[in-house]
């Protein structure tokens, strides 16, 4: 009789328990994989495919199942990995390629034929003009990927580096010397080498 | 941390009031306190950056070759938050392309090359307000604002936006900033002695403009002529509501929010302003540009400067016209070889190392210093352990704890480093001053501010990107939707009519067959003919 009371007993608490867990997964159903939109979140979004996964969104998928190592992000570098094997709680690995100067593309307009192939090429829709139109990058949003320079059939898309603007620098850190650019004026003197 | 504590337990009582936390006393060296403000002839070029202020660069208004007076408006600002520049002679625009500006990253900002025509002809069209006190407030700030007026102690901020009245926040007290804490600089020192009419007439003005009740001149007690001679122009002027007070001399005693702890009491919470604690703190040089400004119609053109250094041998405080050439200045104070001479714009402490030499005296020069390569601290100073001796704690004027700081700034840890507040950090280089162990904490600290800027705005940036692409995913996938729904409506539509249409092509192509075999009739008869 006692063992049937006990079993009865637990056997109810987990009925309740049951009926509790499936009401709140219902209740509180999260539409897609949160880790997905985490690992996400800290990729660069250039949509580069420089993973061999079309987009940030399909990379991130893919790690999140463990189809993916952290990486294989380029243009996110070391913080990106540091953060992604954060997130994964596995062991970070190394960056295999070196995270590239910022670039950009840049249209010589007047070989453009207007065939707008790079336009239909670009992710984040950088790149504006119609048919036989010449086309033009919007600086701004170019994110550097270089997935419109392959597509361009008279290969007028040339990549860049970005400018430097004296509004985006920052300080490098303490023991690492800064490197100052080529002389501005004819009349720097000599010494301005010898002054860095 | 400690009066932190104090004040937690409601023992704020027991902690000298009236100071703030920290601070050093550096040897003062100020070399130049007994010479008079010089000067300076008008250099064979002047160089003029279109930004030397905080916010928004300017637009160019003149041309290259058109002829422009002192004073004209030369470069207009393009946001709220900038400053229009002015000519400071009379000459001709030469050029405007990028040029080297002081800077610790030796980049270039355009500029405006004016050539000097000898003549100095001033322009007129801006009338002096002599009757300032009947004037509208807010005449007065549009006065201040098309002068070009920014803060002259080094921060550049345009001084109309703090002039701003705000009924929410009335100021109450207005303090003119004459502590000069940094080592060897003293111009604003010999302003005072010099022009102490022209810089209280210029408080007038502010309290005027702001309405506020009473003025607070302060000083620290290394300068006790300052103080005599501000005194008796007070009491000449008849300004009852004004006072002088003497500081005790300690750096960073003119830093804004160290000034109004040590003068009101009360702290400037993080992220908000003087104006909030109901005061309006302006710099000397700052009030004698807005006298000129005002009572004599004159825009900021130039500026007090001292030159000092022991790689100079005619040390001297000298009144510029802004967009000089350092190098012209330095040559006017007899130093004429740059080579192994290191440069310093600003301050011992506070100021920024230039990279290059050719570069023009901008709004934000109060001191060119020059040393000799050898008698740099920071050429020979290694940096060694952290002992965690705690001296940079105790001298921390901001209350941080910067050895704890500066190891998360160090090991990259950001948003660990500002936890421990990075951005309360006011750069003013106690720590680094203090540090046995030589530890650069200030560049640390400057390093990782840059860093959260970057990465915040990477981050930005990404998320744009991520918006722009999934906009991109989503037209094309409507797009895609669009032109399925067209092609089944178009099927749909002529479904019924397809079999008809099947036996008209068939009857057609019998109908083209006869036809063409008529064209070729026609042609075989043609070639008969």
């Amino acid at each position: 009789m006692n063992i049937l009371m006990a079993i009865l007993t637990l056997g109810g608490m987990a009925l309740i328990a049951g009926i509790v867990l499936a009401v709140a997964s219902r209740a509180f159903h999260v539409e897609g994989d949160p880790m997905v939109d985490k690992i996400d979140a800290v990729l660069p979004q250039t949509q580069c495919g420089q993973c061999g996964y079309p987009g940030c969104v399909p990379y991130a998928t893919a790690v999140a199942s463990g189809e993916a190592d952290v990486n294989l992000c380029v243009p996110g570098g070391e913080r990106s990995m540091l953060a992604i094997a954060d997130l994964m709680g596995v062991p970070p690995k190394e960056v295999e390629e070196e995270a590239a100067v910022p670039m950009l593309a840049f249209v010589r307009e007047d070989e453009c034929i207007g065939c707008t192939l790079c336009i239909k090429a670009c992710p984040v829709d950088a790149i504006i003009g119609a048919p036989k139109q010449y086309h033009t990058v919007i600086e701004d949003h170019c994110t550097g990927c270089t997935l419109c320079v392959e597509p361009c059939p008279v290969d007028c898309i040339d990549m860049v580096e970005k400018e430097q603007v004296l509004e985006e620098w920052t300080w490098a850190a303490p023991g690492k010397r800064p490197s100052v650019p080529q002389t501005l004026h004819k009349d720097e003197e000599n010494h301005a080498a010898s002054t860095v | 941390m400690l009066p932190a504590l104090f004040e937690r337990f409601g023992l704020n009582q027991l902690w000298p009031t009236g100071g703030f936390p920290g601070g050093v006393h550096p040897p003062e060296h100020k070399i130049t306190a007994d010479s008079p403000i010089i000067e300076l002839p008008l250099p064979p070029q002047l160089i003029l950056p279109l930004k030397q202020h905080i916010g928004e660069i300017c637009a160019p208004l003149v041309e290259v070759g058109q002829h422009v007076l002192r004073g004209q408006k030369i470069a207009k600002s393009q946001g709220y938050v900038s400053a229009s520049v002015h000519a400071p002679t009379s000459g001709t625009v030469v050029g405007v392309q990028d040029h080297a500006v002081p800077h610790p990253s030796g980049m270039g900002r355009p500029c405006l090359m004016i050539e000097p025509d000898g003549e100095d002809r001033p322009d007129e069209s801006r009338a002096p307000i002599s009757d300032y006190r009947n004037e509208d407030p807010a005449l007065i700030r549009e006065r201040i604002r098309m002068s070009g007026i920014v803060g002259l102690g080094g921060a550049v901020f345009p001084t109309f936006i703090k002039m701003l009245r705000d009924q929410r926040h009335p100021v109450q007290t207005v303090i003119l900033n004459g502590a000069e804490c940094e080592p060897y600089l003293t111009c604003d020192h010999r302003l005072m002695l010099e022009h102490a009419h022209d810089v209280l007439r210029g408080m007038d003005v502010i309290m005027h403009a702001v309405n506020a009740q009473n003025g607070v001149v302060a000083i620290e007690d290394n300068k006790p002529d300052a103080i005599a001679v501000m005194r008796g122009a007070i009491e000449a002027a008849g300004m009852d509501n004004v006072e002088v007070r003497t500081l005790p001399t300690r750096y960073p005693q003119g830093g804004e929010k160290q000034l109004i702890q040590t003068i009101t009491g009360k702290q400037v919470p993080e992220g908000r302003l003087p104006l909030h604690v109901g005061v309006l703190c302006q710099n000397v040089g700052t009030a004698k540009a807005i006298h000129d400004a005002v009572c004599l119609g004159v825009p900021l053109i130039k500026r007090v400067v001292t030159i000092s250094g022991d790689a100079v041998p005619n040390p001297a405080n000298v009144c510029v016209r802004i967009g000089t050439p350092i190098p012209f200045v330095l040559a006017q104070c007899g130093l004429e070889d740059l080579n192994d001479v290191r440069l310093i714009h600003g301050g011992p402490m506070m100021g920024e190392r230039l990279p290059r030499t050719h570069v023009p005296l901008v709004k934000s020069t109060n001191g060119i210093l020059a040393f000799h390569r050898q008698s740099l601290y920071s050429e020979q100073a290694v940096e060694e352990p952290c002992i965690r001796c705690g001296h940079c704690v105790e001298v921390c004027p901001a209350g941080l704890v910067p050895n704890e700081l500066a190891w998360h700034c160090r090991n990259d840890q950001f948003d660990r480093g500002q936890d421990y507040n990075l951005f309360d950090c006011i750069e003013c280089g106690c720590c680094s001053y203090v540090c046995p162990s030589h530890i650069p904490l200030v560049h640390y600290f400057r390093y990782a501010k840059g860093q959260v800027a970057k990465i915040e705005k990477e981050r930005a940036f990404a998320e744009l990107s991520k918006a722009r692409s999934e906009a991109r995913d989503n037209r094309l996938a409507r797009e895609q939707a669009e032109r399925a729904a067209r092609r089944s409506k178009v099927r749909k539509q002529h479904a019924p009519a397809a079999d008809k249409a099947a036996k008209t092509a068939e009857k057609k192509t019998d109908e083209g067959k006869t036809g063409e075999g008529k064209t070729e009739a026609v042609k075989k008869e043609g070639d008969k003919a």
